[in-house]
């Protein structure tokens, strides 16, 4: 899938993940997106966010606008080089009520997205990737 | 930050009567969020408030973080003998919150601030 | 991918007004009297544009920060020629009629070097050619967002929400719902919850013929938004033959209320909100 257009941003502090929601934003509105799409877009970038700095001491967020054809769609990366997640399908299948900040934030993430990938290991960090198209 | 703005420190707590209202009008980072849990927390004691009323209308993100907190300060207020009454969420933000699975237990809602005060003078008789 | 021995930024910039000159002429030769000054003004701006834009950033990649002001001047021709019924082609040809003068310019700067003026023109033309594209694509785009932006407009109007009374809200489904619709309705009711402040809203499924696993959970999480904003759903209109799908599909209304017909859902309604109905006439 070709990319085009491209950006870079630490996420070391709340007010970073505050950031990483208004880029956002302002993305996907340059995309094109409905207003529920955007909402959504950013709401899971918020979660992505917020668990690379709080869980992965600090990260990179990567945008790219995704062109296939006449499809426009937008893709993030959330980059971490912490100690990694041992379980992820645990940790994707955490609710709410389990108090683990983690799951909410990854299945949420993930049923607000259109597409969804991460890879964790331990010792190797983190890195989820989800985009939306319009 | 891109509007050159610096973050807000404090979201301001009005006091009505036996009720406090708080208008979120700002994007919250999360200390924000955890300040305004205290402070709120601390303020119902202070004033021995029987409802909280907070209005979201002008908030366009609420993401598991604010949510959990929203449903902290209901279960806090409730220890301390208060209701708590959420209004003015936009259709975009309940949509979301849905498919986030939110469902924010515990917190009433409201279509307005109008009516959140309607429904905790009413004395949060069951609907 | 800089071509460090490419002149063409330092061309474009040295050259421009002479560059421009032929072009202009070149452009008077097809243009009709009355557009031939708001063409040469758009020539005066592509060619200035393109120069500001080589010289930041001469990887000729223009999705670049450097190219944003030459995407947004096209994107704004782009449109403006299409109301003035420009077909995309001749709005595209405009473009790549620059390299005429170009060229010329190039044979001239590269007079003893084949190779140089291979490699030069090969740049040249891929840049055109990119930008000519460009405009065709954002014509393309726009006829996109037209039709879409129709295409909604069609499916809210064949789903009304109608006020039955103060604070009442109805949306009745006809026809069958698939999940485009489903998400327009959720999305126009929530909405007009907003707007008319109504603390009801009743879901009337009378015209719906069938109703599938995605119809139900949309039309679920339909009700779990408008309760989490402080309305309240009911859902009416429930046949037989639907009640049994539900069950069979094994979705859980929860507390939904349901209610058989329209008007058991509006007595419900007015119950909630403090009104009674009662008969003043004897029934006839």
């Amino acid at each position: 899938m070709p990319a085009v257009r491209e950006e870079i941003m630490d996420v070391r502090s709340d007010e970073d993940v505050m950031r990483v929601r208004q880029v956002t934003r302002q993305w996907a509105i340059d995309l094109g997106f409905s207003l529920i799409d955007q909402t959504k877009i950013v709401t899971a970038a918020s979660e992505l966010a917020r668990n690379a700095l709080i869980y992965g001491g600090g990260g990179i967020t990567r945008f790219e606008a995704l062109h296939e054809g006449a499809r426009r769609g937008l893709r993030l990366t959330f980059e971490d080089k912490n100690t990694g997640i041992p379980d992820v399908a645990q940790a994707l299948r955490d609710g709410f009520t389990s108090g683990s900040g983690l799951g909410l934030g990854l299945g949420g993430a993930r049923r607000l997205s259109n597409e969804f990938d991460i890879v964790s290991a331990p010792g190797q960090g983190t890195t989820v990737r989800i985009a939306r198209w319009k | 930050m891109r509007d050159g703005k610096p973050p807000a420190e404090r979201i301001p707590i009005l006091k009505m009567g036996e009720f406090l209202l708080v208008t979120i009008q700002v994007e919250m980072h999360d200390r924000l969020v955890m300040g305004l849990q205290d402070e709120l927390t601390q303020q119902i004691v202070q004033h021995r408030a029987r409802g909280v009323l907070i209005d979201i209308s002008a908030l366009e993100i609420v993401d598991s973080f604010i949510g959990r907190a929203l449903g902290n300060i209901a279960k806090m207020a409730r220890v301390l003998d208060a209701e708590t009454v959420v209004v003015g969420m936009q259709p975009a933000v309940a949509i979301t919150l849905v498919e986030l699975g939110l469902n924010l237990e515990g917190v009433r809602t409201a279509l307005n601030a109008e009516k959140g005060m309607a429904l905790m003078r009413r004395g949060f008789d069951a609907r | 991918m800089v071509d460090h021995q490419s002149r063409l930024a330092a061309i474009l910039r040295d050259q421009e007004s002479r560059i421009l000159a032929e072009w202009t002429s070149l452009l008077a030769k097809t243009s009709r009297g009355a557009d031939r000054a708001e063409t040469e003004e758009q020539a005066r701006t592509f060619a200035r544009l393109l120069a500001q834009a080589m010289a930041q950033d001469a990887t000729g990649e223009i999705d670049g920060p450097a190219w944003a002001k030459m995407r947004d001047m096209l994107t704004g021709l782009s449109a403006a020629r299409a109301r003035q019924g420009s077909t995309p082609s001749e709005t595209a040809t405009f473009i790549f009629s620059f390299k005429e003068p170009l060229f010329a310019r190039l044979r001239e700067e590269y007079r003893s070097d084949g190779e140089g003026l291979g490699r030069e023109s090969w740049t040249a033309t891929r840049l055109l050619d990119k930008l000519g594209l460009f405009t065709t694509e954002v014509y393309q785009r726009t006829r996109e967002d037209m039709i879409e932006r129709q295409r909604r407009d069609l499916l809210e109007l064949s789903t009304p929400v109608v006020a039955l009374w103060e604070g009442v809200l109805a949306v009745p489904l006809i026809g069958t719902l698939d999940s485009d619709r489903t998400q327009v309705v959720m999305e126009s009711l929530l909405q007009r919850i907003v707007d008319s402040g109504a603390s009801i809203a009743i879901i009337d499924i009378t015209g719906v013929p069938t109703v599938d696993t995605l119809v139900a959970q949309h039309l679920l999480k339909t009700v779990a938004a408008a309760r989490l904003m402080g309305a309240e759903c009911i859902i009416s209109g429930i046949r037989p033959q639907i009640a049994q799908t539900i069950v069979h599909l094994g979705v859980d209304l929860g507390s939904v209320a349901t209610k058989a017909t329209l008007a058991d859902a509006l007595i419900l309604a007015l119950g909630r909100i403090g009104a009674t109905v009662t008969r003043s006439a004897p029934r006839a």
